[in-house]
């Protein structure tokens, strides 16, 4: 990373002193960002290499450990398939149809992303848990309430994704597939598909980031029972609550892993479909 | 008068059948009232469930105050360290042409994407007394970050750190520095011209970006969970209160805490929406042109 | 093809986009429809084509009521003023589209793709993306696409609108000469009276919903039935009820029998053609068009005292329209 000392003002840009200089500027948000991000996760991947590769393996290749980082992926897999299609048609619904209070659903999306992720847990186990309002079996402490709890923190991120691009998507596009021939059916699968897709991936993989690590609501309702509901998240703090550091570092670098490639092909997404003007 | 006919004849070629219609607003509404909106009621109704009086115990009393206290803490500290440090990397990323940018720029989103666990346990390397690289030396200062209040902040704002930067970063992308410049050849300085033009442009996007840092600095759980140590009376979030009287079978006691922190989240909502529609009346009247691509990107995805 | 229009209505709201319009497009011709925005030539375009479903009215095509009769099935192809460009396919997928949908065989849909990007100069572009392409090329392969599935009807909604000066000349051209070798019947909608002159046969000038009159190019310039077709078409003075074209305005440094006194308050030229603004001692402002020669000849100047004289009027009263002409004095 460049350091503060050597940025100069390029000569373009002797007409503008920013405020307190750019250097200070430039300087401020580098210290913040090595503070808070650069340094705590430059002491994980050193933590993780400390016992050698062969520690990292054995703390990874753990069973406990292999079970909660399948279970999470397979799980963020399903809630991401759940989401693309749910995501998809109520973005639809919400950009295309019409119908009264249609603003409050449109308010209500964003309810996750407002809500604590523990009153989250708490309050899909009011309802679904055991001791719930409908008390269904077979949701609290399995695989299921796990996906229930990720479905309703993930929700808005396909839908917020897709909203605007379909808002923007060309109508006179859909009129001149229906002008050559085009059903509606076909419209849909060939003309507003193709052209939302790179929104519902790019959401997509916002939501599996944000699965991938969830634990806050999933914390009660699981039941954090190893192999069965327990997701890396969990894993990594029993591994903490006991002690265990390097079982702990070992599978948080693989999260860290697994966070770092979602970022890195979203960003591919959005490069990607802004250079097809989309 | 085009635009309506354009609106009204979509209907008909795509939309389809009133039937096709129905189905999926059915569907949608369906999945919202299932997922989001039943389960919510619910627990405003299941928090008074074993009587007011015992909602009301399990929020006043020391820990439940206690834990109240220290949330607004949480959010009083980091969401303004994050909101000037929010601003002032965004000009710097939008404004700013510097070798190292690229890296800062996916720096920023990281800890929307890291585990709040795993953030919590980076500190924790970083912090802890015996062997973290920082921790003994701070302690031989008698400053103690693990299991107190400095250690939580530090892990609030963390996970809170990009909303403001990713609502403001596409703001300013939008408005160009054309006014900048208008105002520097008027005579403006840096100071003048940050104040009086940039800021107030950008002061939809930054109101946003607090709010949503609010909602996540109030209700953050596993990160605080990890470096608080959770001991009640000292370190004990709102969140990390909840959690422990739903352990300790005070159920109804959880969910009327659940609730008062619903309520906070609810409040937030509601100034979200507010916002977006100030903001979108805005955001309407300067970019008026037609099609803005990637725009829709920035907001609905990059942000959050 | 022929297209008859009988008495369509269409309301958005409260706004009449379409009020009682009658119309009737010969097979094979070339039509404009003129008017300024609002006039409800687009939803007269979009109704035609079965986008826009009229409230009350007939559309009859070869003696057929397509009235309810879907945009798929009406054998129409329809230029968008934004080209409409499928953003996601290549120009030979945009071009094959309707090919495909019509599940023709491969061989052939390359082919005719082949033929249609000759067609419209696009051979070169096959691979290219719509965000490759300059907006006349994207134009050119909306037509391409449009003419691919043979339509019976091509409708073109203000097809060069969005294009500079330039192109826009040179694709009026073309669109005339494709005409003349496609001979489909053609509709398209403009807001430009010149555009509409030199490219169509027939002329439809459209105001408040309303078809104000219909019929050639030189007929509609030389009788127009409206004051609003005799200012919409062409360039006009007005003095009270009577509507005068500029190059009909006869300048003289005396006194005549009709003419009145003005002053030349400025004098522009435009290569061939003077153009003379004049403020009469009473009523508006007024300005007459004359060859350089003319001008020259009468040694005009600014602040000059003239006399006015209309050889040629229109008057649009209670009794009707008529042109008055008035005998060279």
């Amino acid at each position: 990373m460049s350091s503060v000392g050597h940025i100069e003002a390029p000569p373009k840009r002797v007409h503008m002193p920013r405020f307190g200089g750019a250097a200070l500027s430039r300087g401020f948000v580098i210290t913040y960002l090595s503070v808070l991000v650069l340094i705590p996760i430059a002491a994980l991947a050193v933590r993780s290499t400390e016992d050698g590769w062969d520690g990292f393996w054995t703390a990874v290749s753990h069973p406990m450990a292999v079970d909660a980082i399948i279970l999470t992926i397979l799980a963020s897999l399903a809630v991401v398939v759940i989401n693309a299609v749910m995501g998809t048609l109520l973005a639809w619904v919400l950009v295309r149809d019409d119908f009264p209070g249609k603003g409050i659903l449109n308010s209500l999306i964003d309810l996750p992303f407002a809500l604590p992720t523990i009153v989250a847990g708490l309050v899909l186990m009011a309802l679904y848990g055991e001791t719930g309002v409908l008390g269904i079996e077979g949701i609290s402490f399995t695989i299921a309430g796990v996906i229930l709890a990720l479905l309703f923190v993930t929700l808005p991120f396909v839908i917020r994704a897709v909203q605007p691009t379909l808002m923007e998507l060309d109508l006179e596009m859909e009129e001149a597939a229906a002008s050559l021939g085009a059903r509606p059916f076909t419209i849909v699968r060939r003309i507003i598909l193709p052209n939302l897709a790179p929104a519902i991936l790019a959401g997509s993989a916002l939501a599996f980031a944000r699965a991938v690590g969830e634990f806050g609501a999933v914390a009660l309702i699981s039941g954090n029972i190893p192999g069965k509901t327990q997701v890396a998240a969990l894993f990594i703090y029993s591994r903490i609550e006991s002690g265990d550091m390097s079982g702990a570092t070992a599978v948080s670098v693989v999260l860290l892993a697994i966070s770092v490639s979602i970022l890195f092909g979203f960003h591919m997404i959005n490069r990607w479909s802004t250079r097809h003007g989309r | 008068m085009a635009a309506r006919g354009i609106a009204d004849s979509r209907i008909n070629v795509v939309q389809g059948s009133r039937r096709a219609r129905l189905t999926m607003r059915t569907i949608g509404i369906g999945y919202l009232l299932l997922l989001l909106v039943i389960p919510v009621i619910t627990v405003f109704i299941k928090a008074f469930e074993d009587g007011a009086a015992n909602a009301w115990e399990t929020i006043t009393s020391p820990e439940g105050m206690h834990a109240f206290w220290l949330t607004l803490v949480m959010v009083v500290v980091s969401v303004p360290l994050n909101t000037i440090f929010g601003v002032v990397c965004a000009i710097v990323l939008v404004r700013h042409k510097f070798r190292g940018k690229a890296l800062i720029n996916s720096l920023i989103d990281l800890p929307f994407a890291i585990s709040p666990v795993v953030v919590g346990l980076a500190l924790m390397l970083v912090f802890n007394q015996r062997d973290g690289w920082f921790g003994p030396w701070l302690a031989d200062h008698g400053i103690r970050v693990l299991f107190s209040p400095i250690g939580m902040i530090f892990a609030t704002v963390f996970v809170s750190m990009p909303f403001v930067v990713r609502e403001v970063v596409p703001v300013l992308q939008e408005i160009g520095d054309d006014q900048e410049q208008a105002a520097r050849t008027l005579g403006a300085n840096g100071w003048q011209t940050f104040w009086r033009i940039t800021l107030p442009s950008i002061r939809w996007g930054v109101t946003y970006g607090v709010v949503l840092s609010t909602a996540r600095a109030l209700g953050e759980f596993g990160a605080v969970a990890v470096v608080s140590g959770k001991i009640s009376g000292v370190t004990e979030t709102l969140p990390l209160y909840v959690s422990k009287q739903y352990e300790t079978f005070n159920v109804s006691g959880a969910y009327a805490a659940a609730v008062l922190l619903a309520l906070l989240g609810l409040a937030t909502l509601f100034a979200m929406n507010l916002i977006e529609r100030g903001g979108r009346k805005r955001d309407q009247a300067i970019t008026n042109t037609g099609h803005t691509p990637g725009t829709g990107l920035s907001r609905g995805e990059e942000t959050r | 093809m022929s297209i008859v229009v009988n008495s369509v209505t269409k309301r958005f709201g409260d706004f009449v986009a379409l009020d009682n319009v009658n119309l009737e497009v010969r097979d094979g011709s070339l039509t404009a429809l003129l008017g300024p925005s609002g006039s409800g030539k687009s939803t007269l375009l979009r109704v035609i084509a079965g986008l826009e479903q009229p409230d009350t009215g007939t559309v009859v095509m070869n003696g057929q009521d397509v009235t309810r009769v879907p945009v798929q099935d009406r054998g129409v192809g329809f230029c968008f003023q934004h080209y409409a460009a499928f953003k996601h396919m290549t120009v030979r997928d945009n071009v094959a589209f309707g090919l495909k949908i019509r599940k023709r065989p491969k061989a052939e849909i390359e082919k005719r793709v082949r033929e249609l990007l000759e067609l419209v100069h696009l051979e070169g572009f096959i691979d290219r993306y719509p965000g490759q392409l300059s907006g006349g090329q994207r134009q050119r392969m909306a037509l391409a696409r449009a003419l691919a599935v043979e339509p019976k009807v091509l409708l073109l909604d203000e097809p060069f609108g969005a294009l500079d000066a330039k192109v826009r000349e040179e694709l009026r051209a073309w669109l005339r000469r494709l005409h003349d070798e496609v001979h489909v019947t053609t509709i398209f909608v403009t807001h430009d009276q010149e555009e509409a002159m030199d490219v169509a046969e027939q002329i439809v000038v459209m105001n408040e919903g309303r078809i104000e009159q219909a019929g050639a190019p030189r007929e509609l310039y030389e009788h127009p039935k409206t004051e609003f077709v005799m200012s919409f078409v062409g360039p006009v003075n007005r003095l009270g009820y009577e509507f005068v074209r500029p190059h009909d305005l006869e300048i003289g440094h005396v006194p005549k029998q009709g003419a009145i006194e003005a002053m030349i308050e400025r004098i522009v030229h435009l290569g061939f053609e003077v153009r003379v603004e004049l403020s009469p001692a009473e009523g508006d402002r007024l300005w007459a068009q004359l060859t350089r020669q003319q001008a020259e000849e009468l040694e005009l100047a600014e602040n000059q005292i003239v006399y006015v004289r209309p050889a040629r009027k229109k008057v649009f009263d209670e009794n009707g329209p008529r042109t008055e002409e008035l005998l060279p004095a």
